[in-house]
């Protein structure tokens, strides 16, 4: 039975957000993520159907959006930095929170501002476990947020 | 496509439609592709050995992206999801795979849930849902809940 304990250095990430990420969201990239995961819902695959919809253009699934593992983000640097300022190497996703607050699809823009909102150190089966949790936040071009990530992964 | 669901049409308890997926080790390399997540652990066999969990496992946003597809097939086009969370509890192996066409030697997974509670706030009829992915052996590896608003037949 042991918690991780935290370095002052980890103690430190704790508030801080990534560079603000750009995120243009495709036409292609939704179809491919659609068929990734087994969507076969016309919206997300069909761009003429899409067309004649109330949205318009096609709509991304909700679970488009990771945490913000996606396209753009570098996770593995990300980890580094973790592990640079103490964290165990081992990593595995332990939970995932979403708000979805308006509709992405194809054309939209987003800006990705990624907080480390906590970390603890706490004892899970993987023994002692840091556990960090990151807030995402989606805005849209039009200064809308879509959508709000609550991503805790686990160090250990 | 599924017809319309309304708020009228579902009590606390109701079950949602189930989902059937099955995921190979080609499927997590395409959603790896299509979703910008190239952790080893989802392809690298010593990889996952040296995390501890014994080989290649499931993508958990993978599992979650199939709780949202149960979700949004089940509301329809005129429902809104508001909220999913879910919870990682087990690990996931995908199939092996022979052939393209025969997926064998693994599991099949079924997304699952129930709606736990049903109310009208700021004019949006929400309904609560218990939302869960059970493995081939019928034990719940991803469990959460979802918030969804759905149209009512008295508007």
């Amino acid at each position: 039975m042991a918690v991780f304990v935290l370095t002052d250095g980890l103690k430190k990430l704790i508030g801080t957000a990534e560079p603000p990420l750009l995120y243009k969201i495709e036409e292609g990239a939704i179809q491919r993520f659609a068929r990734a995961v087994g969507d076969t819902n016309p919206t997300h695959n069909d761009v003429e159907f899409a067309a004649q919809s109330e949205f318009g253009r096609l709509k991304a699934p909700p679970s488009f959006i990771g945490w913000p593992v996606t396209s753009g983000f570098d996770m593995f640097q990300f980890v580094e930095k973790l592990i640079a300022a103490g964290a165990p190497r081992g990593n595995l996703d332990g939970s995932v929170e979403y708000e979805f607050k308006a509709p992405i699809g194809a054309g939209d823009m987003l800006v990705a501002v990624i907080k480390i909102a906590n970390i603890e150190g706490k004892e899970t089966r993987m023994g002692p476990t840091m556990v960090t949790t990151v807030e995402t936040t989606y805005t849209n071009q039009r200064g809308q947020v879509a959508l709000i990530a609550r991503n805790q992964f686990l160090s250990f | 496509m599924a017809k319309q669901l309304y708020y009228e049409d579902v009590e606390v308890g109701s079950e949602i439609t189930p989902l059937k997926k099955i995921a190979t080790t080609r499927m997590l390399v395409q959603y790896a592709g299509a979703s910008g997540d190239f952790n080893p652990l989802h392809y690298e066999e010593d990889f996952a050995k040296s995390l501890g969990v014994g080989k290649p496992i499931v993508h958990g946003l993978l599992k979650r992206a199939w709780l949202v597809n149960l979700m949004t097939d089940w509301i329809g086009e005129k429902g809104g999801l508001k909220k999913l969370s879910c919870r990682y509890r087990g690990m996931d192996y995908p199939r092996k795979m022979k052939t393209f066409d025969d997926p064998h030697d693994g599991e099949t997974w079924l997304c699952k849930g129930k709606v736990t509670k049903k109310y009208v706030e700021s004019e949006e009829s929400l309904v609560e849902c218990e939302i869960w992915v059970e493995n081939g052996k019928g034990e719940k590896t991803t469990t959460g809940s979802a918030l969804t608003a759905l149209p009512s037949r008295a508007k």
